[in-house]
């Protein structure tokens, strides 16, 4: 089964950018793309910039309406995702549970819809 | 053979009803095994009992009417999904099915019923659905049974347990023992679970037609006996037969409930409080401490001769706050500090927790009791009147009033 892990984060309680906990977060990081792709169920994954780098639009009334910033204002924001093929939710909580970002963070485990490729 | 005949009719529906009662549970824990999904379980192990109607009715009993049941439910359940479009999913359990199927239908049927009850406990899940889906599967309630427990509407009740089997499908629950890195966390949810039930069956009271308290004993009986040698699991299974032991004592004469240092003694079942005290010994030889091993002889010395062991009992709450640090552990933890000889420091405790627990009736009433116990009677009286209003149940309601009652009055000042 094919799960997105996606990661919410405050960036306030993030490390900051040169301090010994930031290189902590970034190995942690290094490592679990390295068991991901070593245990062959890593498929994608991304970084995503900053919530004030956001743009959101929608239509209303059959017009475009472009705004700043993200979907939702809330603390924690949608940072960066995983796309894991994994056997079951034990195993991709597993594998949720080696992203650095869990500890200040939260990552939920979502699986993907199944278009049936098969069929 | 039974010949055909009115006669067998009624022979066969009363074999179909022994059969279900007593291997439901393992007849669809083996399905869910394979299939990765416990409502198709329910449904073809369903159909095949509607088929068994007929089949056993025309041609007599088989030999083995559980495997019978197990055999046709794995063929009705690949028909099903060689009807469905295929995914990687019931590829899989197709496949798993074909084997099976193949297998002689005298076979023994393996126990998987431990991997079904860490599929239904699983942390994925809402506890509340946790315990429902357990009973459901498990334990076999049906769902107006579970939601009469609950106290809740029967289709609110469905909806829950269909959406908590949905859940496990499409979120892909495994229905595995887990391993040994994970082994701890999952059980621990597992007998919270149980335990879950229990006390939901105690707070109840004895209930017609199934007793959950019994549920949870026939639960944890089960679990021990799937994976037998394990400390926590006895803690378990001894805390739970140590608590039954005392529930015939626990509402006195008048109706109001009584802690076990007030209950009459001679109410208790002695068999349960032996057993109890066998597997919790049994279970601390182990070695290998855990959360439910203390709470079990914590109820064990609240049961000590001729009266609770209070020191002790802080001693064990003392070592509980280290695997459960809750403001509920520390509230417990300070009554027994109070009860050991030690009020003041008791109830500075039990104050110091007023922000996390004022909402939480046994606070108000453990601070009710620690502040009779200081002799502070005027704010004893007030604290008393706000857990009786809090009070859930009658029992308890009317045990505090016999406490506010039994205050002692205030020593009149003397002059002179």
């Amino acid at each position: 089964m094919q799960y997105m892990l996606l990661i919410y984060n405050d960036p306030a309680r993030e490390p900051a950018y040169g301090t010994p906990e930031f290189d902590a977060m970034m190995d942690g990081y290094f490592a679990a793309n390295q068991r991901m792709k070593a245990d062959g169920v890593l498929r994608s994954g991304e970084g995503l910039q900053g919530v004030e780098t956001a743009t959101s639009l929608r239509f209303r009334s059959g017009k475009v309406e472009t705004m700043d910033g993200p979907f939702a204002e809330t603390r924690e924001h949608l940072g960066g995702y995983y796309i894991i093929d994994a056997p079951d939710l034990d195993a991709a909580l597993t594998y949720a549970a080696l992203i650095p970002s869990a500890h200040f963070g939260t990552i939920e485990v979502r699986p993907l819809m199944d278009y049936n490729p098969a069929a | 053979m039974t010949a055909p005949g009115p006669a067998s009719a009624i022979a066969v529906s009363r074999e179909l009803d022994r059969v279900m009662r007593a291997d439901r549970g393992r007849l669809l824990a083996v399905l869910a095994a394979s299939l990765r999904d416990l409502s198709l379980a329910e449904e073809v192990l369903q159909e095949a009992a509607v088929s068994a109607l007929g089949h056993w009715g025309r041609s007599g009993l088989p030999a083995q009417p559980a495997g019978w049941l197990l055999q046709v439910a794995r063929r009705k359940a690949i028909d099903r999904l060689r009807g469905t479009a295929r995914d990687s999913r019931t590829g899989k359990a197709l496949g798993l099915l074909a084997g099976e199927e193949a297998a002689s239908e005298h076979q023994a049927i393996p126990d998987e019923r431990l991997r079904l009850i860490f599929a239904c406990c699983h942390p994925a899940l809402e506890p509340k659905s946790r315990v429902a889906l357990t009973l459901r599967t498990v334990c076999g309630l049906t769902t107006p049974e579970i939601a009469r427990v609950f106290l809740d509407v029967e289709a609110t009740m469905g909806q829950r347990i269909s959406r908590a089997k949905a859940k496990i499908a499409a979120a892909g629950i495994p229905f595995a023992v887990p391993d040994a890195d994970h082994w701890a966390e999952r059980l621990g949810a597992v007998l919270t679970t149980t335990y879950l039930i229990f006390t939901t069956g105690y707070v109840a009271g004895p209930q017609e037609p199934r007793d959950l308290c019994l549920e949870a004993e026939y639960l944890i009986r089960l679990i021990d006996g799937l994976r037998p040698g394990d400390a926590e699991i006895e803690g378990a299974l001894a805390m739970i037969l140590l608590t039954a032991a005392r529930r015939a004592a626990r509402i006195g004469p008048d109706g109001a409930s009584l802690p076990p240092g007030e209950q009459d003694r001679r109410l208790w079942d002695p068999d349960r409080l032996a057993e109890g005290r066998a597997v919790l010994a049994r279970a601390v030889a182990r070695h290998q401490p855990g959360p439910f091993q203390i709470k079990a002889a914590i109820a064990d010395c609240q049961m000590a001769a001729p009266a609770p062991d209070w020191p002790q009992i802080a001693a064990l709450y003392g070592a509980l706050l280290r695997h459960e640090p809750t403001p509920v552990v520390r509230l417990n933890a300070a009554v027994a500090t109070a009860e050991a000889g030690d009020p003041v420091r008791g109830l500075a405790i039990v104050e110091a927790l007023g922000g996390a627990l004022s909402d939480y009736q046994p606070w108000h009433a453990a601070r009710a009791a620690l502040l009779a116990l200081t002799g502070d009677r005027e704010r004893a009286v007030i604290a008393y009147r706000e857990a009786i209003e809090r009070a859930s149940t009658v029992a308890d309601a009317l045990f505090l009033e016999r406490r506010l009652a039994g205050l002692d009055p205030r020593p009149a000042p003397r002059r002179g």
